[in-house]
């Protein structure tokens, strides 16, 4: 972080603010980065390894999800510097996207009774036909 | 315009840490979010509103999937390509994902080397990340002409199964799609002004009286990641389910 500032072209300015301003932004070494990098390409290819050997069932969803959310944590935590911020930014920012769960839960079930509802009265004639098929008897 | 520099650091020493920091930061007077440009803390709150929105799509995707009665078009077969007479699962999706993460990666190099004040290296890897969206957008350009034109996709049907695919397909990937395509134009943007050294002398911005810092490579950083963060989501739950 220091050296940064000794070679920076803007040494020759009278104000002092930006020299000290930057040490605000995010300095770390690079090979935590390629480190970060190589481990989303093979989370990638784990994913992608899931669907090429046909992984099926409670599973593969397992597994998607897992490598899902470890990939978009490393993209947050280290591409996105969270891990370095102070937290009352990471909180205000990582908190309000989990109210989408609850959207999901309200999607789903809504999803389940419109598929039901379909079922009932959409379905094949040979569904419909079942419950009245006793008074003719 | 000056103002901007003092606020942040005045107090750097004395910040608390843990629950009493985050009390203590936001009950704090002028800003809730310390040791941050302003430009950075509003690009995340405009992350969490587009997040959101994806959000969105992915749940009404959901919610359309599961309430469907008919077979959905299975992703593996549709997005399969013939490469050397093999049928690949995939694989167009797969190498655009690798293709995205490598250009997250140019990205935080990019970044790391705007901050060191490294303007030849920041310029190539912003250089490097545009010409990775690019090719990303022009992957999608084939992949959605191929669905259109080859498999007779449309958003209100296609010959595969559930009617919704189409519509969800395009709405989500095209949707990204934009996402990307506007990061490609900003990455550029950017690179130029670094390339001329306007960031190095402080210029200020077309629209803005600010002057210009390293900073807004990061913030463009932010952005891009979050292009590739979303892509992410819609890899798994599109493309793999």
């Amino acid at each position: 972080m220091a050296h940064a500032e000794g070679h920076a072209p803007t040494a020759g300015h009278s104000h002092a603010a930006p020299d000290k301003k930057h040490e605000v932004g995010q300095q770390h070494p690079l090979g935590i980065y390629f480190k970060i990098w190589g481990l989303l390409f093979v989370l990638s290819a784990a994913s992608y390894a899931v669907d090429y050997f046909h992984v099926q069932g409670y599973l593969r969803w397992g597994l998607i999800l897992v490598f899902m959310m470890l990939k978009a944590g490393l993209i947050v935590a280290v591409f996105m510097h969270m891990v370095w911020e102070r937290l009352a930014m990471v909180y205000a920012i990582l908190v309000p996207p989990l109210l989408l769960l609850v959207f999901v839960a309200i999607g789903a079930f809504e999803a389940d009774y419109t598929f039901l509802t379909r079922g009932t009265f959409f379905g094949p004639p040979a569904q419909q036909a079942a419950p009245a098929a006793p008074k003719h008897k | 315009m000056t103002q901007t520099a003092l606020a942040s650091t005045a107090h750097a020493a004395e910040l608390k840490e843990g629950l009493p920091g985050i009390v203590a930061d936001w009950s704090s007077d002028q800003r809730a979010f310390k040791n941050v440009p302003w430009g950075k803390a509003m690009m995340w709150i405009f992350l969490l509103s587009d997040t959101f929105i994806f959000g969105s799509f992915l749940i009404s995707y959901m919610t359309v999937r599961m309430s469907t009665q008919a077979p959905w078009p299975n992703p593996s077969e549709v997005f399969a390509l013939v490469i050397a007479g093999q049928s690949i699962p995939l694989i167009l999706i797969a190498i655009m994902t690798f293709v995205l993460i490598s250009s997250s990666g140019t990205m935080v190099l990019a970044v790391n080397y705007g901050y060191r004040k490294d303007r030849k290296m920041t310029v190539i890897f912003l250089i490097l990340t545009a010409i990775l969206g690019a090719t990303f957008v022009g992957m999608q350009a084939f992949e959605w002409s191929k669905l259109i034109l080859e498999e007779g996709v449309r958003p209100w049907g296609n010959p595969m199964g559930a009617a919704q695919f189409g519509a969800a397909f395009f709405m989500i990937t095209g949707f990204h799609g934009t996402h990307v395509s506007i990061g490609v134009i900003f990455l550029i943007i950017v690179a130029i002004k670094v390339g001329r050294g306007d960031l190095d002398h402080q210029r200020p911005g077309f629209m803005t009286g600010r002057r210009g810092t390293y900073e807004i490579v990061e913030t463009m950083g932010l952005y891009w990641h979050f292009v590739d963060l979303v892509w992410v989501f819609i890899f798994a739950v599109f493309y793999l389910w």
